[in-house]
């Protein structure tokens, strides 16, 4: 059994299939998830400040779109329906960190 | 050297010895007017254009791979003008125009093949929308035609017409659309440009640009630093990153698109077939092949790779209205890099640096935009003046609220 789960995985890896080690339910295919877009769309802008118009056209349509490590949203619509917060490295489609986008947002001080 | 049929026929009479490489191998100079970085197909219609309509000299064309070895290569080289709004439409017809008289421009046989495409209708809803963009082509000088279903039956008698989750109610043609040989495009631009002048610099990376007092001075590369006038960002694919190192975050995300190749069958396909709801077009090459492809992977990337899933969403696609290709195998898939913009629309803009300048944003319709596009940031550069057509490419219509979204899904890169 260990043997087959080493064949797989070395396919996985060399192939670059992109399996997401969900927080709950352990890997999963990443075709059951929606991705929405860069994680640092959890940090909504405060509509009341002073400068709301210019962050929130930074942060409806300016991105980092960096080349390597990601941090990135992805939904899982056809599981259970909980944001992620995946690390991704864009170049290699290595994911090397998984976390529910509600536990990023509660150690950024968010109540919800 | 002009290429024509005479001078086949003598290069044939005595050896073939008179051949010469078709753009020269140079080393940069120190300084230019204009500095042009990325040698793909816009990058070079760019200095062509720069060069033919103003007059341009001193030009560099800095490509950090080869000529032609980016998004050039890598797309399913189709032609059309099929869009619906005033921003964009005028801009991929005049892009057409030019493909048409493009030949004999560059005096290079770029196999341009206007054998029509049709975007295949499946309902009521789908036919009234694309009636009303078949009149909003035809009123800026395009040509439509609404097909029926018989008609494109006639014409096509291997589709599967009665599908049925999307059977086949109609199609928008537009007859003059078609393909071209992509490699012969940025080629030909290369060597038209080579002969005006323009230096062509193959394996030069910019690593970073020179910027004072809000002026950039030139570009740092790995052959060494070179001074420029003006300096024009044109790598779609790779904007974000280059544009970083002049400390500027854009409205673009990268994505990887998927790319296929059958292996060569008999002359089957007689034009380009969109079926936008299966996600799925294909087209035939002249050498058989059939080409095709799909929608993007849908996650940011630069790994000019895709994953399965998409493989077989497409094959799926081309199963439900091309049943006949059961059998058919798979040759190559290859993925490529968009830059894909919040509104699916391009930009050809000024940026907040003076003379650094910024075309990009193609989504995956930079191929047929190629002759345009470099007219186009041409003019932007020779003039300081957007050109006509590409007035409403500008960096600041994201702010001011007057995006071009011709599928109106918002600032959702991956749905475009």
């Amino acid at each position: 059994m260990k043997k087959v789960w080493v064949i797989i995985h070395s396919y996985i890896k060399r192939n670059r299939i992109m399996i997401i080690n969900h927080p709950i339910l352990g890997p999963r295919d990443s075709a059951e998830f929606t991705y929405i877009g860069d994680a640092a769309l959890i940090d909504r802008p405060d509509w009341q400040a002073e400068d709301a118009l210019a962050q929130f056209v930074d942060y409806g349509y300016l991105r980092d779109n960096p080349a390597g490590k990601h941090k990135e949203l992805w939904f899982h619509e056809q599981g259970d329906r909980s944001f992620l917060v995946v690390t991704r490295d864009t170049t290699t489609h290595e994911i090397s960190g998984v976390e529910l986008a509600r536990d990023v947002a509660r150690k950024r001080g968010r109540r919800k | 050297m002009r290429y024509s049929g005479l001078r086949v026929i003598k290069e044939a009479l005595t050896g073939h010895k008179g051949w010469k490489p078709a753009w020269r191998e140079v080393a940069p100079k120190r300084a230019y007017d204009y500095v042009i970085i990325g040698g793909g197909g816009h990058g070079l219609a760019t200095a062509y254009y720069l060069a033919r309509n103003y007059g341009a000299k001193n030009i560099a064309v800095l490509e950090k791979g080869w000529v032609g070895g980016g998004n050039v290569g890598r797309n399913t080289t189709i032609i059309r003008s099929n869009y619906l709004l005033d921003g964009n439409e005028p801009f991929y017809e005049h892009s057409l125009k030019l493909w048409e008289g493009l030949e004999q421009d560059l005096n290079y046989n770029a196999m341009i093949s206007q054998r029509g495409i049709l975007n295949l209708v499946h309902s009521d809803a789908q036919r009234d929308a694309f009636t009303r963009r078949g009149n909003a082509m035809i009123l800026n000088g395009a040509d439509a035609d609404l097909m029926t279903t018989e008609a494109i039956q006639t014409r096509y008698p291997f589709l599967n017409v009665n599908n049925a989750r999307f059977p086949i109610k109609g199609g928008l043609a537009q007859h003059r659309g078609g393909t071209v040989r992509h490699d012969a495009v940025a080629w030909g631009y290369a060597r038209a440009a080579d002969s005006l002048g323009v230096d062509i610099i193959q394996n030069c990376e910019v690593t970073g640009f020179r910027i004072e007092a809000g002026k950039c001075l030139g570009v740092e590369t790995n052959q060494g630093y070179i001074r420029a006038n003006k300096v024009a960002s044109c790598v779609a694919g790779s904007s974000s990153r280059l544009m970083s190192k002049a400390d500027m975050r854009l409205p673009i995300e990268s994505h990887v698109l998927q790319a296929f190749v059958s292996e060569g069958l008999k002359p089957i396909l007689p034009g380009v077939i969109t079926f936008g709801a299966g996600h799925f077009y294909c087209s035939q090459s002249d050498k058989g092949g059939l080409v095709f492809g799909g929608d993007l992977d849908g996650y940011n990337s630069y790994a000019q790779r895709g994953n399965l899933p998409v493989v077989e969403d497409v094959c799926e696609g081309a199963m439900a209205i091309f049943p006949m290709l059961g059998r058919v195998r798979l040759l190559r898939m290859w993925g490529g890099i968009m830059d894909m913009s919040m509104d699916g629309s391009p930009i050809i803009d000024r940026t907040h640096v003076e003379s650094l300048y910024f075309n990009g944003g193609w989504c995956y319709g930079g191929f047929k935009a190629t002759p345009a596009s470099g007219w186009c940031y041409a003019h932007l550069l020779a003039t300081d003046t957007p050109h006509e057509y590409a007035k409403e490419y500008r960096f600041d219509r994201f702010e001011k609220g007057r995006m071009i979204d011709e599928k109106g899904v918002g600032n959702n890169p991956q749905l475009h």
